[in-house]
C-alpha cells in the first residue's frame, strides 16, 4: 500500500521536475543557453495569479477566474515574458560563448527575481486556488491526492502533445534540425528567430504549467520560488543527456523519483540533508554515464 | 627565470596589483569609514574571483562550487580561532584539540586553506573526471552538498544560525596583502608549466592530450591550488564581518564573483581583477543612489530593489557589447615597454571552434 503512495508521489514529482527539464532542453538544444531564468518564468507565471502589491493580505486576481481562463492568461502571460526575454536579452548575445550566455540568463534571472521583488516585496504570500485537487482520493486503503494525478495526466498529455508537434508539424522538424545542427538548419532555409522564439514560447507555456501545478500544491509565494526548481530541472536536463528532450523527460523522472526514494529510505535524522544525497547521487550518475542517460552525437566534439 | 625575463612577463600580475594597491591607497587617505568598508569588500572579492579564476579561467570549465571552499575556509577559521568557552558551549562536536586550543588568525588562515585544498583534492578526483558542462554540474552539485551539509551539520557549525565572536583581523592593510599575494599566485601558477600545459589543454582539448598532456592531473592541480585561495576569501570574510552564516556562501555569491569574472574576461587575470573592480564600483554608486542624493534641498533616492536591477541591466549590456569580457581576454601589458612577452591575441583564432 504504502509503495503505491509512494510511487505515485515519485511520479508527480518527477513530472513536476521533467517539465521544467524540458523547458531548459529545449532552448539548450537549439541555442546552447542554460537558461536560469527558467525558474523565474515560473515564479512570474504564479505571481501573475494574485494582484500585484506589496501588503501582507493576497488578493486573487487571474486566480479567481474560471478554471480554463486563468490556466489560458497565465500560459499567454508567461510566453510572453519568455519571448520578451529572448528578444531583448539572449538575441543579442546570440552569437556569444556558452559562459557568456550562462552568465547572461543569471543575469536576466536576477532581473526577474527583482522586479517581482519590488512590485510584490520580499515577503512570502500564502494563497489557495483550486482547493479541491489537495483533497486525497481513498482507493482500497490507498491515500493519493487528486493533483498528483492530474499533474502526471496531464504532463502526459503535453509530452504526447509536443512529441506530435516535434514529429508532425513542419515547425516540428525545423526545430530538430536546429537543435541537431544549427548552422547546416539555417544554410538549408531553416529561420533562426523563428525556431528559437517557437522554443522560447513552448518553454514558456510548460513554465505556466508548473507554476500552476506549484501554487495548489505549496500554496506559497516567494519571489525566489523558482530557483530550486529550475536547479533540479537543470541537474536533470544533464544526467538525461544535454540536449535530448527524451533524455530531459527521463532525468526529470530520475531526479524526482530519487528524491522520493531518499525521502522515504533515510532516516529521520538525515532527512533534512536529502538534496545532499540528491546530488551525491547526481554526481555517481554522471560518473557512470559522463555523457547523460541519452547521449547525442551532434554535441560530441569531432577530431 | 631572471629578473629581466620575469619582468618581462609580469605585466598581467603588476597591473591589476597596482590597480588595487591605487584604490586601498585612496581610500586610505580620502575615503571615508563607508568607503573604507566597500573596498575591503571589494578587496575580499578580489582573493575570490582570483582564485576561482585560476582554475575556471585556465582550465575553461566554469565552477559553480568554488564558494562552497569559501564557506569551508570561513567555518576552518571559526572552528581554529573562535574564544575557547564559545567553541564548548556552541560547538560540542568539534574534536577536543580545538576546545583546548585556538591560535591566531594568520597561521589559522593557512590551516583553513590547506583544509579547503584537502577537501577539494578529494572531491576532485571524481568532479574533474567529467568534462564540460558534466563538470560544471557536478560543482554545482558539490555547492549543494556542502550547504545542506553545513547546515545540518549543527555540533559544529550551529546549522542555519549564525557564528558569532570571530576575533577581528581583515583591515585594509590585511586585505590588501592577500589579494596582492592572490593574484602574484595566481599569475605564478598561469606561466609555470603547469598552468601552460592546462591552458593548452583548455584551447584545444584532443591537441594538448596527443603531445601528452594529463589533462585530469593539471585540473585537479589548479582546482586544488584555487580552492585553498578561495578559502582565503573565507578567512578574510569571517574576520571582517566577525559573523559568518552558511546562506552567505551560495546561489547569490556564486552569481555575483561568476559575473565578475565573465564581465572582466573569463580567460585573463587582468581581466577578473578588473571585473571586480568594475562591478564593485557599480554596486557602490547604486547604493549610494539608494540612500538619496540631495539635488537643490530635494532628496531623490531611487525605490528599493533598483540597485539589483540596475546591477544586472548594465551586466546585461557588457555582455551584449563585450561577449568576451572588457578585457576582451587579453593580459594587460606594460605601458610604453615593447617586450617579447608572448600575447595571447598572437594566436587567436587557432583553437577549435566550440
Amino acid at each position: 500500500m504504502y509503495a503505491v503512495q509512494i510511487a505515485v508521489d515519485a511520479i508527480s514529482l518527477g513530472s513536476l521536475y521533467a517539465l521544467v527539464a524540458l523547458g531548459i532542453g529545449l532552448i539548450f538544444g537549439i541555442m546552447r543557453l542554460i537558461n536560469f531564468a527558467h525558474g523565474d518564468f515560473i515564479a512570474l507565471g504564479a505571481y501573475a495569479l494574485i494582484v500585484p502589491s506589496a501588503s501582507a493580505t493576497t488578493t486573487l486576481f487571474v486566480g479567481s477566474w474560471p478554471w480554463p481562463l486563468m490556466v489560458a492568461t497565465v500560459i499567454l502571460f508567461v510566453m510572453l515574458v519568455a519571448l520578451v526575454t529572448e528578444r531583448a536579452a539572449f538575441r543579442p548575445m546570440r552569437h556569444a560563448r556558452p559562459a557568456t550566455l550562462l552568465i547572461g540568463s543569471f543575469a536576466v534571472s536576477f532581473f526577474l527575481q527583482h522586479v517581482v521583488l519590488s512590485v510584490y516585496s520580499s515577503r512570502p504570500k500564502a494563497l489557495s486556488i483550486a482547493p479541491g485537487l489537495s483533497e486525497p482520493l481513498i482507493v482500497g486503503g490507498i491515500r493519493i491526492l487528486k493533483l498528483d494525478l492530474v499533474v502526471i495526466a496531464v504532463t502526459i498529455s503535453l509530452l504526447i502533445v509536443l512529441a506530435v508537434f516535434l514529429k508532425r508539424t513542419s515547425y516540428g522538424i525545423w526545430m530538430r534540425a536546429a537543435a541537431e545542427d544549427f548552422r547546416m538548419a539555417r544554410v538549408l532555409g531553416v529561420r533562426a528567430n523563428t525556431v528559437i522564439a517557437i522554443a522560447f514560447a513552448i518553454s514558456g507555456l510548460l513554465a505556466a504549467i508548473v507554476s500552476i501545478f506549484v501554487v495548489i500544491k505549496g500554496g506559497l509565494l516567494s519571489y525566489r520560488m523558482g530557483v530550486p526548481l529550475v536547479l533540479m530541472g537543470f541537474v536533470a536536463t544533464v544526467i538525461g543527456g544535454m540536449g535530448s528532450l527524451v533524455g530531459a523527460v527521463i532525468g526529470g523522472y530520475t531526479v524526482g523519483m530519487v528524491s522520493v526514494a531518499l525521502q522515504a529510505v533515510l532516516p529521520t535524522g538525515l532527512r533534512d540533508g536529502r538534496d545532499a544525497f540528491v546530488f551525491i547521487a547526481v554526481i555517481l550518475i554522471l560518473l557512470w554515464r559522463p555523457g547523460g542517460i541519452v547521449q547525442v552525437a551532434a554535441l560530441k566534439e569531432r577530431v | 627565470m631572471t629578473i629581466r625575463r620575469y619582468l618581462d612577463v609580469s605585466a598581467p600580475a603588476a597591473m591589476p596589483a597596482l590597480l588595487i594597491v591605487g584604490i586601498a591607497l585612496a581610500a586610505h587617505l580620502f575615503g571615508s569609514n563607508l568607503l573604507q568598508h566597500s573596498v575591503i569588500e571589494m578587496l575580499i572579492m578580489v582573493v575570490l574571483v582570483v582564485g576561482t579564476y585560476v582554475f575556471v579561467g585556465n582550465s575553461g570549465i566554469l565552477s559553480f562550487g568554488h564558494v562552497s571552499f569559501m564557506a569551508i575556509g570561513a567555518y576552518a577559521t571559526a572552528w581554529l580561532t573562535l574564544p575557547l568557552f564559545l567553541k564548548k558551549l556552541n560547538m560540542p562536536g568539534l574534536p577536543t584539540f580545538l576546545h583546548e586550543w585556538s591560535i591566531p588568525v594568520t597561521p589559522a588562515a593557512f590551516l583553513s586553506g590547506l583544509l579547503a585544498a584537502l577537501v577539494g583534492l578529494v572531491v576532485g578526483i571524481p568532479i574533474l573526471r567529467l568534462s564540460g558542462i558534466g563538470a560544471s554540474i557536478a560543482t554545482l552539485s558539490l555547492l549543494v552538498i556542502v550547504t545542506v551539509g553545513y547546515s545540518n551539520w549543527d555540533s559544529v557549525t550551529l546549522g542555519t544560525s549564525s557564528i558569532v565572536g570571530l576575533p577581528p583581523y581583515t583591515d585594509l592593510w590585511v586585505a590588501l596583502i592577500w589579494a596582492v599575494s592572490g593574484i602574484v599566485a595566481a599569475h605564478a601558477y598561469q606561466i609555470s608549466r603547469h598552468g601552460l600545459l592546462l591552458r593548452a589543454s583548455r584551447d584545444d582539448e584532443v591537441a594538448a592530450q596527443a603531445i601528452g598532456v594529463d589533462v585530469f592531473r593539471e585540473r585537479l592541480i589548479a582546482w586544488t591550488v584555487s580552492a585553498f585561495i578561495v578559502a582565503i576569501a573565507g578567512v578574510l570574510y569571517a574576520h571582517f564581518l566577525g559573523t559568518i552564516s552558511i546562506d552567505a556562501f551560495y546561489l547569490n555569491l556564486t552569481f555575483i564573483s561568476l559575473a565578475m569574472l565573465v564581465v572582466g574576461g573569463v580567460s585573463s587575470l587582468t581581466g577578473a581583477v578588473l571585473g571586480v573592480v568594475i562591478i564593485s564600483l557599480l554596486i557602490e554608486v547604486l547604493r549610494e543612489l539608494e540612500r538619496g542624493i540631495d539635488v537643490g534641498g530635494l532628496n531623490i533616492a531611487l525605490p528599493p530593489g533598483s540597485q539589483e536591477i540596475a546591477i544586472a541591466v548594465t551586466m546585461l549590456l557588457i555582455l551584449i557589447m563585450r561577449p568576451d569580457g572588457l578585457t576582451r581576454n587579453r593580459e594587460a601589458r606594460w605601458p610604453f615597454w615593447e617586450t617579447g612577452a608572448p600575447d595571447s591575441r598572437d594566436f587567436k583564432g587557432q583553437g577549435r571552434e566550440t
